[in-house]
């Protein structure tokens, strides 16, 4: 018996449970009730241009604050000791077991208009401060919830550097500023490419943070899927042409983060 | 001659209170090419790298042409180093790897690539620019990281083991080449080895260090034909080493009998080591000879026969053109000068 | 420059902790108050060992997590054994659609399952339920088991495989005996992998299930849309409890298998 065959009984679930449904997707973005042809879902999707913009913006600007606060984490976390650095991460990414409902859950006790935040805030004299159902209180969502899905890969490219470069940096004349933009940030860019589209993807896609925190005003991509599918909006079509859309946006920022991304380079 | 870089009374302790250096001080002169030669954990590294400025010392001062450097970074010094193993910048090409520190200090591009093309055609790699380093030799490696450090022009250049991860042949081969760099570009070269017979070929002086100390220092010819001591007899080269004692001058005792020697100016009687190259015994018939042994086995080495012979309490080996045959009696004579005889040091080894 | 980098740590810490201590201290608080803590009880974990749909729901999430991952690793295992003898091009193809799933949205894959389970639904006798969450649990499972076993193909030496054979063994005994166990680390941590994402999923659950079989976290959701419970927060510490404890538990396995490792080097 060839070897090959064993992947059989996978290669049927593959066909029947992965590829099938994506093409049912893009099968109903394009059809109507009675089967036939149009673009007409396609062409609703623009109707929703400014909660995509919004999905976006907040997606990258998300992105963005996570990048910089973990980048430092993470080269902290390469230097340590060794055998600290594995307790270290740990500590880290321990939250992240934690169901991520109940993370945001616990955001929306701090952050609400009688949440402790505010109550401290009325103690000094301030507030309360509108905290919660803004769109600020997503993007926090967001950060808090991915933040750790950016230290991981950024961590496991930096720990691969040679302690030696830094010191061949500094030998050839590099500051420490300067070796950190020649040397560095160079050198961990799949990590940063990759920590990049781990939180970008969830991010733009997510509707329960926006639901918990964002309220009502603050619609995303996901929000809208999640309305066609299960809510009152009921339209399957609609929801598949959006999430195509999704998809397709999706593949274009990875394609731009893989230009940054130069593979043939085997890390020492 | 000037003194480049002198360093005085270094010590270097580790926070869990180990020390590795204990009380360096040490001259080197311009346009030298000097080895730090020693066993691993010897400190030649260290000491290396407080030259390089990666390493601040506990106590001692640093001095670069004159001017005391401690507490100056890496990157302020005019030394430059090739790493152990290399630590080129994976994510450059073997161009920009040798343009790396021009670029740091904002040199006109016009002058980098001349830089450049000079360093490739010295290290013999023109045609070899856009080649990522990743993929050449272990030996291309290393020429890059001597153009890399050199395009500098640093008045010094450090090197940590380079060659230790070649093989012999071109191990050999690159000897030679830096040797011919050094000369060339009349550069003061600092360069670490374990490997003796490297130091031997290629520096004008040996600093032979152990366990954190200064063992000698001198030219090869000295070190090899006069060690100090018998860390550095046993260290340089193979050494047959016996206990004796000098019961007048120019007279040694050991394994019970007398020998005619050149040194003087023990007290009487004092117990020293004794120091006799593999090459110099001569294997004389025995009925004629003071000391005599039975040759337990012969290896040929190429250019010479290794023979260990077994006589009463001591085991020698002696390097010869002739072999006997092994279970054979041998006897055993050595001229006056070749008995090297040498203080017992108390035991920093 | 140190010190600096240990108080950014210590920050960043406090950003990952706070909120959940901050749920944890609540949850023994005796008012529902989420803000001024009233006192000390143990109410809330009562109230919450008391709650049958809490109950029902973390079992419904066990059984489904535990028969997901193992049909997911028997499953990936095999695949990761054919993927592995395939020609290039299949096979490129094979796992470019394998990585969808974990490339794509959660949400992408969570409403392309249901488009698919309506169709069936309205034609066969299929009901969202148990059999639906399964499926499409074993389906985003299955592709994190066959990326922990393919990588220890490839590291494997191919020889050692008709090594064995021309010592004697028979292909499945060789299989058995040689490249079973060169793979089992990855069959391992994919398996763990899988029951981990199992446990831990909402998004796709959240599509595929019906009104009959729900999991935990479709539950926690349902509870945090309603009125403020602090039995969430109770949940929430027992959830973070048995975080700990199995991390701890595994760090434990871990240092002791290096020690293990470790000590073989040396003699």
């Amino acid at each position: 018996m060839k070897l090959k065959y064993f992947s059989a009984p996978y290669l049927a679930w593959m066909i029947v449970f992965i590829l099938v449904p994506l093409l049912m997707i893009a099968y109903f973005a394009f059809t109507s009730d009675n089967g036939e042809f149009t673009m007409k879902y396609i062409s609703d999707v623009g109707q929703y241009a400014n909660i995509f913009v919004r999905s976006i913006w907040l997606s990258l600007i998300a992105t963005a604050i996570c990048l910089v606060i973990a980048y430092p984490i993470a080269f902290i976390l390469s230097r340590m000791d060794k055998h600290k650095q594995g307790t270290m991460l740990m500590i880290v990414m321990l939250p992240m077991w934690m169901n991520f409902l109940l993370r945001t859950y616990a955001w929306m006790t701090l952050l609400g208009n009688n949440g402790i935040i505010n109550h401290i805030l009325g103690m000094v004299g301030l507030g309360p401060v509108k905290l919660i159902n803004t769109s600020g209180a997503v993007v926090l969502g967001m950060v808090y919830n991915y933040l750790p899905f950016m230290i991981l890969p950024l961590y496991s490219v930096m720990e691969k550097i040679d302690k030696s470069l830094f010191e061949a940096a500094s030998d050839l004349g590099c500051s420490s500023v300067s070796t950190l933009f020649r040397v560095v940030i160079p050198l961990s860019m799949p990590g940063i490419t990759s920590g990049i589209t781990m939180v970008f993807v969830p991010a733009i896609s997510t509707f329960i943070i926006s639901r918990m925190l964002g309220g009502g005003s603050n619609l995303l991509i996901g929000d809208l899927i999640e309305m066609q599918f299960l809510g009152n909006a009921y339209n399957p079509h609609l929801g598949a042409a959006i999430s195509l859309v999704l998809m397709v946006i999706i593949l274009v920022i990875m394609t731009v983060m893989n230009q940054f991304d130069p593979d043939e380079q085997v890390l020492m | 001659m000037e003194n480049i870089i002198s360093l005085k009374d270094i010590v270097v302790e580790f926070e869990d209170g180990e020390k590795i250096l204990k009380n360096i001080s040490l001259d080197i002169k311009d346009k030298e090419f000097v080895t730090f030669l020693g066993p691993s954990g010897c400190g030649k590294t260290t000491t290396l790298r407080i030259i390089a400025g990666f390493l601040e010392p506990t106590s001692g001062d640093v001095f670069f042409d004159g001017q005391r450097i401690n507490g100056v970074p890496p990157h302020k010094r005019n030394v430059n180093t090739v790493f152990q193993r290399y630590a080129l910048f994976p994510h450059l090409n073997v161009y920009e790897n040798i343009a790396f520190g021009l670029r740091v200090k904002k040199v006109p591009e016009k002058e980098i690539r001349k830089r450049v093309c000079e360093m490739l055609e010295m290290v013999n790699l023109m045609g070899f620019e856009k080649r990522s380093v990743n993929r050449l030799s272990g030996g291309q490696q290393q020429r890059v990281a001597i153009a890399r450090a050199l395009v500098n022009h640093p008045k010094v250049l450090l090197l940590d083991e380079p060659l230790g991860a070649l093989d012999l042949k071109l191990r050999k081969e690159m000897q030679i080449e830096l040797r011919r760099i050094q000369q060339e570009l009349e550069l003061t070269f600092i360069y670490v080895t374990h490997d003796q017979e490297e130091a031997l070929t290629m520096s004008d002086s040996i600093v032979v260090m152990n366990n954190g100390y200064i063992q000698q220092i001198g030219s090869p010819t000295d070190i090899y034909n006069e060690p100090v001591n018998a860390f550095v007899a046993d260290f340089i080269g193979e050494s047959n080493i016996v206990n004796g004692s000098m019961p007048e001058d120019c007279i040694v005792e050991f394994t019970g009998k007398r020998f005619r020697c050149v040194d003087k100016g023990f007290e009487p009687n004092e117990s020293v080591d004794v120091v006799i190259r593999p090459e110099d015994v001569k294997i004389i018939p025995e009925k004629n000879a003071e000391l005599t042994g039975i040759v337990e086995s012969v290896v040929f080495k190429g250019v010479h026969y290794e023979m260990c012979v077994d006589s009463a309490d001591n085991k020698w080996i002696i390097h010869s053109t002739k072999a006997c045959p092994v279970g054979s009696v041998i006897g055993m004579t050595f001229d006056p000068d070749d008995i090297h005889i040498m203080k017992k040091t108390e035991d920093n080894t | 420059m140190k010190k600096l980098g240990k108080i950014y740590l210590v920050l960043v810490l406090l950003f990952l902790y706070v909120p959940i201590f901050v749920l944890i201290v609540f949850s023994f608080n005796e008012t529902k108050s989420r803000s001024v803590f009233s006192g000390f009880t143990l109410d809330w974990y009562k109230r919450l060992f008391h709650n049958r749909i809490i109950i029902s729901s973390l079992i419904n999430t066990a059984i489904i997590a535990v028969i997901a991952s193992i049909v997911s690793t028997v499953l990936g295992t095999l695949a990761a054994i054919g993927i592995h003898h395939m020609k290039k091009v299949p096979k490129a193809v094979v796992m470019n659609i394998t990585n969808m799933p974990i490339i794509n949205p959660e949400i992408v894959t969570g409403v392309s399952l249901m488009l698919l389970f309506v169709f069936f639904a309205a034609r066969m006798n299929l009901e969202f339920g148990f059999v639906t969450l399964l499926i499409a649990h074993i389906t985003f499972d299955v592709p994190y088991v066959i990326l922990n076993v393919m990588p220890k193909f490839n590291q494997m030496n191919p020889h050692i495989f008709e090594a064995a054979q021309d010592l004697g063994c028979s292909p499945v005994k060789a299989f058995r005996k040689v490249v079973l166990p060169e793979i089992m680390p990855g069959v391992v941590s994919g398996f763990l992998m899988a029951f981990t994402y199992s446990l831990d999923d909402f998004v796709v659950s959240y599509f595929t299930s019906g009104s009959t079989s729900q999991t935990l976290p479709i539950t926690i959701y349902s509870m945090t849309r309603r009125k403020v419970s602090p039995e969430i927060n109770a949940l929430s510490t027992l959830i973070f409890v048995a975080v700990v404890i199995v991390l701890i538990v595994k760090n434990a396995i871990e240092n002791k298998a290096a020690k293990k490792n470790g000590s073989y080097r040396g003699n």
